[in-house]
């Protein structure tokens, strides 16, 4: 059986992971490959790197890092930020990248995700939705959620399917942040909406969210950060409460 | 022992080339990217590798000249591995794209996961339960999982050519075997350790071939 995927998520700052990952076994919290050798050994079904490098002199960093991680991780992983042209995504999945990201580019060029699926497939091209609730629906933000676009997020995600997205990393502006359970009505909106597997972020606070969004959300895979960041949850344990609720979930390896 | 073997990737722009030539290093195993004929006929093991769509990879295949060496390369009975769409490539018919020509090496056709409610791609984790014993799948225990990213499965005449079956929808051959011949549908080079033990496996056998 298919089983739903267990997803952490890093911010990158120029090649470093950032965001106070913490785990005393490590020598170096900071480093892109030692973290994601962990996640690998506790379960990760995948991993996504964002790149928030403020500065576009930094890209060689990052560059650095993708080619770095796939050399000594072999679980997929996607990369976003930054990616604004084909060839930016070319470079990314040269380098070693399974899938790149992307969200304002999109919506500034909608052609970019056709481009993009027909060069490279859409199983490479993941479209992230920031999305705020608007009482009647939700509404596409981007900028990392500051700016509005005033476009409909459910009619966004069925252009971007039909445009050739083959994943959408669906976000909720209301509930990330607040570890208080993802947005359940828009994934699940979202979710019937199209045909190709919704990734649910933005809100977990443990397991039982992380089912929620799974069961009535209907997503396929879920994304989190912090709480495994910092360590209030191991992927190892979120596997087995969602195993015990009847999910199915890979089995954590034993090593 | 005698000189390391000639293990030949064969290079068509494939998306995953790169990903197979990590998982090979990392398994002690220093493969040649080539899209060279004459590798391809003085190789001791060849993998195909494969993301993408079919018609692609045929045109591919056929500007860099590749067709008939990969068809007299298997009719060499020399170890062989296709990857995914290096799977597809090698039967028949694949129905992708109105339909596209593939090198008829394994008979059978490749066809779309048109099933109501079923998200396609077929993306993420999934179990493989081996059908029967070969040495690629040798210490890896059956029902294990391993990582899927594909639209279209393949469809061979004889279902005898199973190894390895898997549920998405319907039960499909997920790997399949035949002689010299290994394919799987699954991205090895993406499923953690249990990938890399299918490249470890291969590796043995091309060097005891």
């Amino acid at each position: 059986m298919l089983t739903k995927r267990i997803i952490p998520c890093f911010d990158v700052d120029r090649g470093r992971v950032v965001k106070g990952v913490s785990f005393i076994e490590l020598r170096d919290a900071g480093d892109p490959v030692e973290l994601a050798k962990l996640y690998d050994a506790e379960g990760a079904d995948e991993l996504v790197f964002l790149d928030i490098t403020a500065s576009s002199d930094n890209r060689a960093t990052v560059y650095d890092m993708v080619s770095a991680t796939a050399d000594q991780v072999f679980i997929p992983f996607t990369v976003g930020g930054g990616i604004r042209t084909t060839s930016d995504m070319k470079t990314m999945l040269e380098l070693g990248a399974d899938k790149v990201s992307i969200n304002t580019a999109a919506v500034n060029d909608p052609d970019l995700v056709n481009e993009g699926a027909y060069r490279f497939g859409s199983q490479c091209i993941v479209v992230a939705i920031d999305a705020k609730g608007t009482g009647e629906g939700w509404e596409v933000y981007t900028h990392g959620g500051r700016t509005p676009t005033g476009i409909d997020a459910i009619a966004w995600a069925r252009e971007v399917v039909e445009r050739g997205a083959g994943e959408l990393l669906v976000t909720s502006m209301d509930t990330d942040g607040h570890q208080r359970g993802y947005d359940i009505p828009m994934l699940a909106a979202m979710s019937e909406a199209v045909n190709v597997p919704v990734i649910a972020s933005g809100g977990a606070g443990g397991p039982d969210h992380m089912a929620e969004a799974l069961t009535a959300g209907k997503a396929d895979a879920v994304l989190a950060a912090s709480i495994f960041h910092f360590g209030t949850y191991s992927i190892r344990e979120v596997k087995a409460a969602l195993s015990e609720q009847g999910i199915a979930m890979r089995p954590v390896g034993d090593r | 022992m005698g000189a390391d073997p000639f293990l030949v990737v064969v290079d068509y722009d494939a998306g995953n080339l790169r990903s197979v030539e990590r998982a090979l290093a990392h398994v002690g195993v220093d493969a040649s990217i080539s899209a060279d004929w004459a590798d391809l006929a003085r190789a001791d093991g060849v993998i195909l590798p494969g993301v993408g769509a079919a018609s692609d990879t045929m045109a591919k295949l056929g500007e860099r000249e590749l067709t008939e060496p990969l068809r007299e390369y298997v009719a060499s009975g020399r170890p062989f591995l296709g990857i995914c769409m290096g799977l597809q490539a090698l039967l028949d018919h694949s129905d992708e794209g109105g339909g596209q020509e593939c090198l008829g090496v394994l008979p059978g056709t490749v066809r779309h996961f048109g099933f109501d409610h079923l998200k396609v791609p077929h993306m993420g984790w999934n179990q493989v339960e081996w059908v029967r014993e070969h040495r690629i799948t040798e210490d890896i225990p059956s029902g294990t999982y391993f990582y899927f990213v594909h639209s279209f499965y393949p469809a061979p005449d004889d279902s005898g050519l199973a190894l390895g079956e898997t549920t998405y929808g319907l039960t499909f051959p997920s790997v399949l075997a035949r002689d010299n011949v290994v394919a799987t549908q699954f991205h090895p080079e993406k499923s953690g350790d249990a990938g890399l033990a299918i490249y470890a496996n291969f590796a043995k056998w091309v060097r005891e071939a």
